[in-house]
Parts: C-alpha cells; structure tokens; sequence
C-alpha cells in the first residue's frame, strides 16, 4: 500500500491551527473555501462545480479508506450509486425534502458498508479489493433488476425540492452553495477523523498492523469502523449529486465510477487532505471542458494518468507538498 | 526519467487557461440573429458509428439544403460527446442551454441521457429532436410539448420486425433475452405482436446481462427448431450472439434470426459473412430508393467513409424540418419558444429526401415507414454498403404505436 507523502518529523509542522489543521493546511482549506465561494461569481458555472464537490466528497470519503488505512477498495461506486438511487427515490416518490433525502442516501451507505465492510476487512491486500468489486458487481446487478431503479434509464427527473422548507434549490446558484455546504462538512468530517486519536490508530495500522495488534488495538473493529464511515460518505455524495442532477443511473453503480474514484484520488494525492479535491477537480473538468472535443476525452484522461505515474507519483498536491516541504 | 517534472506542470498549468480562454471565446460569440443547435452524441464508445461525428455532418448538411443562410439567418452546429454517461450529458446540455444560447438538443442516443434531455428542454422551453435514443417512453409517459423523437422506437422494432417476419413466413419464434428490464420489455412487446399476427412463440430463454457465451443459449434456440430466433437484447450482447450463431451455422440450417436492435453500422462491424440472413427492422437504408441515393451523394464524405445509418438521416431530416419552421416563425420568436417552434412543426408536413413524406403527431412521435430487411449473401452483394435486401413495409399510419395506447398526457386532455 501506499505510504504517506512525508516520514513524520520531516515537515516543518506548525502549531495545530482549528479543527486539527497545521497553520499551512488551514491557509491552503481557507483559500480553498474562498475559491469555491467566490467561483460563480467569477462566471464559471455552478452545476458544474457543483459536479466537482460531489466528486471531490466522494474521492474523501474514498481517501480516509486508501489514504489513511491503506485499504483498496475497488467497490466503492456501489456505496455512491445506491446513495444516489435511494436519495433520488426519496426525493421523487417518497416526496422527502432534499436535506433527508441525502441522509437517506447516508444511511444506505451505511447499511451496505457495514456487512460489505465486515466480510471485506477479513483478508488485505489484493483480497480485500476483488471482495469489495464483487460486492460491488452484485449491487449492480441489484440495480438493474430491481424495479425502483428504471433499469438502464435510471431514475429521471428528481425534484431539487426546498432545503428546510425555506431556501428553494430550483435556481442553480442556490443547490450549488447548498452542496458547498455539504462538500466543506463531509471534508471537515473526514479531517477531523483522521487527525483524532483514532485517526492515529488507523495511521498505525496502516503502517504496521501486527504492531498495532500488539499494542493492544482490535484492528478489525477500527478497520471496520473506517469502512463503514467512509461507505456512509460515499453515500451522502452519491445522493447529493442525485439532488444536483435529478438524476440516478446506472452509471453511478458501475465498477467504473470505482475506478474514477481511485483515478482521482491518485492523481490528487493518496493520504494527503486536499489531493482527493484536486483530483476530483482535475478529472471532471476533463469530462467537461473536453467534451466537445469527441474522442478525445479518453485519450488525454489516459495520457495525464500515465503522465502523472511517470512523472508525479505522489499526485499533484502530493508533489507540491513535497516540493514546499509540507503537510498539505 | 526522460519527462522533466517542469515540463510537465508548466503544460498542465498552461491547458485550463486554453480552455477557459476558447469558452469565453464562444461565450462572446452569441448573437441575436444566430439559432445554435447543440448534437450530443457518443463520439468514443460504441454509439459513435451509429451517431457520433456522422450525426453532425448531416445536421450541417441539412443546414446547407435549407438555403436559410441565405436568408440572413446564422445557424451553428455545435457538437459534444456525453460518453453515453447522464451526469456528462447533463452538464453539457445545462451549459449549453444556460450559458451559451443552445436552442436545439439534437440525437441523444442512450435512453438514459435521453430522458435527461427530454426533463431539462423541457424547464427550459428549448426544442429536443431525439434521432438516436429508442426508448417509446418519450412519446408515452415522459411525452414533452418541446420534443420531438424522430428516427425509431422500440415499439416500432418489435411492431415491424415481428409483424412482417410472420407475414414473410416465420411463424414460429425462439427468444435469446437479456435479463433486466429493457429485455424482458422488447419481448413482452414482441411476443405480443406475433400472436396477434399468428404466429407462435415456443420458448425463451434469459441471458445475463452483459454476457459473452451465447452457445449454450444458441444451442438451445436451435433446439426448439423455431424458425425464428429473436434477439431481444442490444449492443454487444447482439453483435457477440450474431457472431457465435454464424459459427454454428444456424442461418445455413434454415433457421432465421431477427435482430430487435441492430442498425446497419453493426452488420458493417461484423461483416456480411457473419452476418448474412439476418433480418432487422430500420426506417432508413441508403440504398432505399431514388431520394435516399441522391440524399447519401449530396452528403459528400461522411466522417470515417461511412454511409448514414438511420439515426443520422434522422438527424438531417429534423434540422430540416425544425429550420422551415424557425423561417416561418423568425428568428426572434423561436429563440424566445421552443414549444411553440415544436407546435409549428407538428402542423407542417414533413418531406426530405432520407425520409419521403411524413408527418408528426400531436405526441411529438415523427411518422414515417418502417422496412424490414434481410442482410445478403457475400454472393448477392456488391461491396461494401451494400447489405440490405427489402423484405417487406409496415406504412407510416401502422409503424408506431397508436397515440391512445402510448398514455401521454398531452393527447389525453
């Protein structure tokens, strides 16, 4: 598995700033907020940074799992796919507003990753990622057949719905700092994990399992316990892009939407806190900006990967961090 | 490492600025007097030869045959690649119709992406022209006053292909099903139409779906010694079971297979030898008659050296129609309504030269023939394109489903 950016010790760490930050994380988590903030004012579109957050919530999630318990799991798109369906079902049939609805698309995550998660942390390594895809394939499954989905044509036309019964999400600009809100919670949430005293005992274990055994830890229960919330994550991205989109397919579900996952983790930044972001930026603005340029979008989306396994291997925050000498 | 790290970054640096700076550039480019019609199509998964770049040149095509350029009027087509994924296609179109002016979303294959069209054309009071998705649901429950669905439907595949191959003498039928919902769907309706036309089916069986091994299925099918074998699945699924029957030498033993999805540009991937005797259901051939002949000339090269498969002449034969009635209307006032624009070309009769003379329905269901065709024999054919052999028609008032069975709520009230 991967290791961290930087041996500990090795950055010139600052006095830890709010919510576990170092002075230069919250500097960086600050100009972040501000950008994302001031983004649709500076004319770029807000459903489509609003794609981003989803994303970059997702990729998160993803990276407390890969990043900070050096688990690989190759099944996540089955945690965002069914958070999206249930969060579009009860948006659209259920009539729930759009705030339970993205809870509900939490709580399945939660009720998929924990026996998911149970079954899958038993064996490491490359064990752990074939249990995880092929639970993942028999969710897929799951949504094809099963009748609340639509099969392929997915569940269409979701109503954005009132958040609270106050703010109307119809108007774009209004969904897109609603899921900013979501987006800075969930990245908050995952910081606050993984730098608590049992973020350390996932770090610990992440680095040398036996040793964290004998120090007394019950690995599983930790391993378990990452899984679950980094499931439950996952499922609160998936249903807050459903909201976004009003939309949920299959394409949600698909062992591919586990792959971009990995991709955009990678080329941000295994294990560091703002490499998932970046990535999840990165590769949508690709799908984006390059679809008008046809059968393009595949090649350069395989070309910057092999680049950045080339040239960058510790993606592009991983670099930058290591290049400032940094903890980013 | 050869790559300098630098390098590298400086490049990846550099690219967002080009293309935010080309974003700007078309954002400024919007003008009063300019209609922007928008092809969203597959451009790299395996709808691109059916649809993709071909989808757009005949949208220009039909732009250069309306002469409204002459007439003062810009038209612009631009295209983009959904990749057959709904959140990518709906991104685009919402930036297309937000920011930059898009009026019309055309093509759209992949149901899913359709019906995401359909939802936000609608809000938006733009004008759809489905030429490539096939689900009959856009003229059924999910019907929209500012959406049109052009080329073919499901419906109309099992109608036609079911239909006419019992009238051609396949009584009895055998179905190869891929097991989820569109599947079982395409059978049910199918089924229905052959007993109603008197023939027989002696049994089905379910594939999973995807799937790669279709022997024992095949195997199966041949068993029954139905005359027809049915294959009510899609895309690869089709191609791999056509494949693999042509191994068994099912076609030479006398048993016919029916394609309920299959278009032209996938008898072109497989090859006349594989794929010969197999029978489909299009509503376009290039080689159909004296129109179609003089409309694939008049295309000039098409992208990749391909003849048009119905989905692109659908595409042409929309353009055309929506642009007579953006004459009629001004330029103006079709901007400002996309219904009204669609509600035009409802009341206006259709005539092009892939399609002949039609007609649209209050449901926004486009009516033309639909033809059933044999692919020929390496003997029989001349090269490449020339692949069809006409089996039988199912006339335009019969080839679509009847607006009262469809349940959309337009047509109720």
């Amino acid at each position: 598995m991967a290791g961290p950016v930087l041996e500990p010790g090795q950055a010139q760490e600052g006095k830890p700033g709010p919510f576990g930050f170092t002075r230069p994380q919250f500097a960086l988590f600050s100009a972040m907020a501000a950008f994302f903030a001031a983004a649709p004012f500076l004319g770029l579109y807000e459903v489509f940074l609003a794609k981003i957050l989803c994303f970059a919530l997702f990729a998160c999630a993803f990276n407390l799992l890969i990043g900070y318990v050096g688990l690989l799991s190759f099944g996540h798109a089955a945690y965002f796919g069914m958070g999206s369906y249930v969060a579009g079902h009860a948006a659209k049939v259920w009539g729930l507003p759009p705030e339970l609805a993205i809870l509900c698309g939490g709580l399945i995550g939660f009720a998929l990753g924990l026996p998911f998660g149970w079954l899958a942390i038993r064996r490491s390594g490359i064990y752990f990622a074939m249990i995880t895809l092929a639970l993942a394939q028999m969710v897929f499954f799951f949504c094809l057949q099963a009748r609340f989905t639509g099969g392929e044509d997915g569940i269409q036309a979701i109503p954005r719905g009132v958040l609270f019964g106050v703010v109307d999400l119809g108007p774009d600009r209004n969904v897109y700092f609603f899921v900013l809100a979501v987006f800075l919670a969930g990245f908050l949430l995952v910081h606050r994990i993984v730098h608590s005293p049992f973020g350390q005992v996932l770090k610990a274990i992440r680095e040398n399992e036996p040793r964290a055994t004998s120090l007394g830890y019950r690995t599983d229960d930790y391993k378990l316990m990452a899984f679950v919330l980094s499931a439950t994550l996952s499922g609160i991205a998936g249903g807050t892009k459903a909201i976004v989109f009003g939309i949920a397919t299959l394409t949600d579900v698909h062992w591919s939407m586990s792959g971009e996952v990995v991709l955009m983790t990678l080329l941000g930044g295994l294990g560091t806190v703002f490499g998932p972001v970046a990535g999840a930026a990165i590769i949508v603005t690709m799908q984006n900006y390059l679809a008008g340029f046809g059968a393009w979008v595949t090649i350069v989306q395989g070309a910057i990967f092999v680049v950045c396994v080339l040239a960058f291997r510790a993606g592009v925050i991983g670099e930058i961090g290591k290049a400032l000498k940094l903890r980013l | 490492m050869s790559l300098s790290r630098r390098s590298v970054l400086g490049v990846a640096a550099g690219a967002p600025l080009l293309t935010t700076s080309l974003s700007f550039r078309k954002a400024r480019a919007q003008a009063q007097n300019t209609i922007r019609i928008g092809v969203l199509n597959d451009q790299s998964g395996v709808y691109r030869d059916l649809s993709g770049p071909g989808s757009t040149h005949c949208a220009r095509y039909a732009v250069r045959e309306s002469g409204i350029t002459q007439a003062g009027v810009n038209v612009e087509v631009i295209e983009a690649d959904h990749q057959n994924r709904p959140d990518v296609g709906s991104t685009v179109m919402r930036q297309w119709m937000d920011r930059d002016g898009v009026d019309v979303i055309l093509d759209v294959p992949t149901s899913s992406v359709a019906l995401a069209a359909n939802t936000l054309v609608r809000e938006r009071n733009k004008v759809f022209l489905c030429s490539g998705a096939a689900t009959s649901d856009l003229t059924g429950p999910a019907c929209s006053p500012n959406t049109i669905h052009w080329t073919y439907d499901t419906w109309m595949l099992a109608n036609s292909t079911a239909r006419a191959m019992v009238a051609a003498g396949g009584q009895t039928w055998f179905f190869v099903t891929a097991d989820y919902a569109f599947g079982h769907a395409l059978e049910r309706d199918t089924t229905a139409f052959i007993t109603a036309a008197g023939g027989r089916v002696l049994g089905s069986v379910r594939h999973p779906f995807p799937n790669t091994d279709f022997s024992s299925f095949l195997l199966q099918a041949q068993a029954s010694r139905a005359q027809v074998i049915g294959l009510a699945n899609a895309g690869a699924d089709t191609t791999n079971a056509i494949k693999q029957a042509a191994e068994f030498g099912i076609t030479r033993r006398g048993q016919r297979i029916a394609g309920l999805l299959v278009f032209i540009t996938d008898v072109d991937a497989l090859g006349i030898e594989t794929a010969q005797g197999l029978v489909l259901s299009e509503t376009f051939y290039w080689d159909l008659n004296d129109r179609t002949r003089a409309f694939t000339r008049n295309l000039g090269t098409m992208p990749g050296n391909i003849r048009p498969s119905m989905v692109q002449a659908g595409c042409y034969s929309a353009v055309l129609h929506y642009l007579k009635a953006v004459r009629e209307m001004g330029v103006a006032a079709a901007k400002a309504n996309g219904a009204e624009v669609v509600a035009r070309m409802k009341a206006m009769p259709t005539d092009d030269q892939a399609f002949g003379q039609g007609s649209i329905r209050a449901d926004g269901r486009k009516l033309h023939p639909a033809y059933l065709f044999q692919v020929k024999t390496p003997q029989e054919s001349s090269g490449r394109w020339d692949y069809y052999r006409l089996l039988g028609e199912t006339p335009a008032d019969r080839a679509f489903r009847p607006m009262a069975e469809g349940g959309c709520a337009l047509v109720r009230s």
